[in-house]
């Protein structure tokens, strides 16, 4: 199809390249995805073979990246009147909405069968109830609707560690739960310390992000109501047996710091500063996520070693 | 107005660049598909293990 003639503004007519594709699957969303899940499989008692945990790992970060595109599908018409957002390859004019649908449908049901058929079908199904929760649910009916958009929608991010435990286990337990709950109750603050600096962006497009619909004061005072309720499920993992000593005194120490943050973004309400920590908190909480899922893998995997014998092997 | 005519492509470069794409666009297809081939195959290995041997003559 010629681009030319659709979409004013196209940078080339000359049809979307690989590339493009790729960027309609949102790398860097698909990466902190692809860290969970490994996180949540890593972390399963039992174990799954290298090949099917490969196939695993694979089938969910490409459900994710399909889900990305679909989600770009939808929010085409207020992703171009968005600074963050207009330069993602259907606003551009480098990839057709048709198109989009299109790939992010075949990469939807391709990884949702696949990862069915060979690894299991609890796996499989929580896979399509994220996929289903994040378009259906969230950006279609919650996000241009209700400024507990993210709040509930943040649940198709928090499921990813959830199938990788599945995907080993062939079911749900506490601890796959807890993993889901430290994303779930992270997303909140984490995203209202972005609209905070991005509230024009919103308000533009009409999202209902909180700082548009209840002003940047209650965002502050709902930050710190989350972060308060993030911390101590945070530090949880350590109470079920999940994680272990160095989980225990992380997860302390960046929730005292996350908190920290928090109230610095409820204080500091004027000017450029409010920006300031509002930015510092964004970038904090990716590494404080980062940072807690890294430890438990750190700790199973020195679990693991230990068990096969290599630390000991060392020593004697 | 230089960097205006650099802009815009000619009608041979756009067919070309659409050409090469197309190409690029197959080849991802293709090998997406053998992956795909290539990750049932293993699996299914995997899934027999040393069983696929292990049957009556």
């Amino acid at each position: 199809m010629a681009l030319e003639t659709q979409v004013e503004g196209t940078e080339i007519g000359a049809g979307p390249g690989v590339g493009d594709f790729v960027a309609l699957m949102k790398p860097r969303v698909m990466s902190l995805v692809v860290f969970t899940a490994l996180v949540g499989m890593m972390a399963a008692p039992g174990g799954l073979h290298p090949v099917l945990g490969f196939i695993a790992l694979l089938c969910i970060t490409v459900g994710a990246g399909a889900s990305g595109a679909l989600n770009m599908w939808y929010d085409a018409d207020i992703d171009r009147h968005m600074a963050r957002t207009a330069a993602r390859p259907i606003p551009r004019g480098l990839v057709s909405a048709g198109e989009a649908l299109t790939f992010g449908t075949v990469l939807s049901v391709t990884s949702v069968l696949t990862l069915g058929v060979l690894i299991n079908w609890t796996a499989g199904a929580l896979l399509a109830l994220t996929i289903a929760f994040y378009i259906f649910v969230y950006t279609m009916w919650l996000k241009r609707r209700t400024p507990q958009n993210i709040v509930i929608g943040g649940a198709a991010g928090a499921f990813p560690p959830m199938i990788g435990w599945a995907a080993v286990t062939g079911g749900v337990s506490i601890e796959g739960i807890v993993l889901f709950l430290i994303i779930f109750m992270w997303t909140p603050p984490h995203f209202w310390a972005l609209a905070l600096y991005r509230c024009r962006d919103y308000e533009r497009v009409g999202v209902p992000m909180l700082p548009v619909v209840a002003g940047p004061d209650e965002t502050r005072r709902q930050i710190v109501i989350y972060s308060l309720l993030l911390v101590p499920v945070a530090i949880s993992p350590y109470f079920i047996g999940l994680g272990g000593l160095a989980y225990l005194v992380t997860s302390s120490v960046l929730g005292a710091i996350f908190l920290w943050l928090a109230v610095r973004v409820y204080r500091t309400r004027e000017g450029r500063e409010a920006d300031r920590v509002a930015k510092q908190l964004f970038a904090f909480s990716i590494f404080y996520l980062f940072a807690l899922f890294a430890v438990l893998l750190g700790e199973n995997l020195a679990e693991r070693l230990i068990a096969w014998g290599v630390f000991g092997g060392l020593t004697a | 107005m230089t960097a205006k005519k650099d802009n815009k492509m000619t009608a041979a470069q756009t067919e070309a660049e659409r050409v090469k794409r197309q190409r690029l666009r197959s080849i991802a297809i293709a090998v997406g598909l053998a992956v795909l081939v290539v990750l049932f195959y293993a699996a299914t290995i995997v899934h027999l293990g040393g069983n696929a041997l292990n049957r009556p003559l």
